[in-house]
Parts: C-alpha cells; sequence; structure tokens
C-alpha cells in the first residue's frame, strides 16, 4: 500500500515542481534533499488531498515541528509522508 | 474601488458559506491616478486589478468560514486569464467558489464580469491561511 501512495505522491512531487521523478525516491526530503519550499508545498498539498480525499494536518505538523515535538523527517522524508497519508486515508474510512 | 489604495470590493452582494461562495461588488471610479499611465489618453483597469478583485473576494469568502479568526494572503495565482478591457465607470462583479479547503492554506475557483454577464476575467487563487498581522 504504502508504495503506491509513495509512487502518486512523488508523480505529485515531479509533475508541480518539475523534479525529474527519478530523482524522487522514498529517502527523499522534501524540503532538504529535493529543495520543495512552503509555497509549492501547498500545490503538492493540494494534488495530494484531492487524491486521496483527505486533509493533510500541515498546520498541526508545523506546530508540532516548531515546538521541538517533531522533526521534519517524520513528516518530510516521502516513506514518512506516504506512511501518514495511509493512516489518514484509513481513518477517513474507519 | 479606489484603485490607487486597493480598495476594491465595494460591496458583498452574496455570501453562502455552505456552498463556499461569495460574489462581490466593485465599481470602477470614473477617475484615478491609475488612469493617468495606464494609458494615457486610452484609460483602462489594469488586469493585475482583476486578479487583485478576485484575491480580496476568495479572502473574504475564506475569512468569513473561518469565522474571522484568520486571514488569507494571496500565495499563487494559476490559470489567470482576461478576457475583456474594462474602462472606467463600469460596475463590476466578482465570483468566488471555495474549491478545497486545506489546512493552512484555500483554493478558490473565481470569475470577474461585468453587469450584463461580460466576462473580464478568471483564474484558480490559492490564499495561505494565517493569523492576522497584529496578533
Amino acid at each position: 500500500m504504502a508504495s503506491t501512495t509513495f509512487d502518486t505522491v512523488a508523480n505529485i512531487i515531479a509533475e508541480t515542481c518539475d523534479i525529474p521523478r527519478e530523482q524522487i525516491t522514498p529517502e527523499s526530503h522534501a524540503i532538504d534533499d529535493l529543495g520543495i519550499d512552503s509555497l509549492d508545498f501547498l500545490d503538492i498539498a493540494f494534488a495530494i488531498d484531492k487524491a486521496f480525499g483527505i486533509k493533510l494536518p500541515l498546520e498541526q505538523w508545523t506546530a508540532e515541528v516548531n515546538d521541538g515535538k517533531a522533526t521534519t523527517e517524520q513528516y518530510f522524508v516521502l516513506k514518512n509522508l506516504a506512511e501518514r497519508i495511509d493512516g489518514l486515508v484509513a481513518a477517513k474510512g474507519a | 474601488m479606489r484603485l490607487e489604495y486597493f480598495e476594491l470590493v465595494d460591496k458583498i452582494e452574496e455570501l453562502n458559506l455552505s456552498e463556499g461562495r461569495i460574489l462581490v461588488r466593485g465599481n470602477v471610479p470614473a477617475a484615478s491616478p491609475v488612469f493617468e499611465g495606464h494609458f494615457p489618453g486610452h484609460p483602462l483597469v489594469p488586469g493585475v486589478l482583476f486578479v487583485e478583485f478576485m484575491a480580496q473576494a476568495s479572502g473574504w469568502i475564506l475569512l468569513s468560514k473561518l469565522n474571522f479568526e484568520k486571514m488569507g494572503f494571496l500565495a499563487s495565482v494559476k490559470e489567470a486569464k482576461m478576457r475583456n478591457f474594462v474602462q472606467p465607470s463600469t460596475p463590476l462583479l466578482a465570483e468566488a467558489v471555495i474549491e478545497h479547503e486545506g489546512s493552512g492554506y484555500g483554493v478558490t475557483k473565481c470569475k470577474v464580469r461585468k453587469e450584463d454577464g461580460t466576462p473580464v476575467a478568471d483564474a484558480s487563487i490559492t490564499l495561505r491561511i494565517m493569523a492576522f498581522p497584529s496578533s
């Protein structure tokens, strides 16, 4: 499941940010490795929200990172992001 | 409208929170310093002000949906099209419909038209939702 989610996210990032798809791996950090800024991430979040029918809790994640309760890796390394998305999709269907 | 002050929304004509839709009015003034340069002898409303008009309409609908606790700041404009010229003393209507309410952002589909329905401009607008600057 996670690989499918990752592929969808990677394709969204490639299309939205004009990044070659082969450069995007599950280990990629969206910010540190791919150079995605907050504005581009809004477009990515919009595409992810639409693709999966969810609402990525970006405000909550940002607050947790800013408060030192979480690291950016937990949310923005793509394999972790895919897992979060799977969790949100599962919670929606529960 | 007071173009030079970017005060473009004169009145909220319709507001439907359940549909996430707003219709606002802005009456283009007969005279403005903007027209002195755009263009000398041929006054036309600059296209960027239509974009701003749509952004302000989007801001009002998101502000209303957020119960005036946060506000939207223009983040991106996509597929903006300027479809007709607008001269001084023209009443305009801008409609914004929320396409998606994300976490910390909102996306709207917007259209500007003249009172007779003539299309003026349209775009997809993304606003970043943040606390008011003074808070």
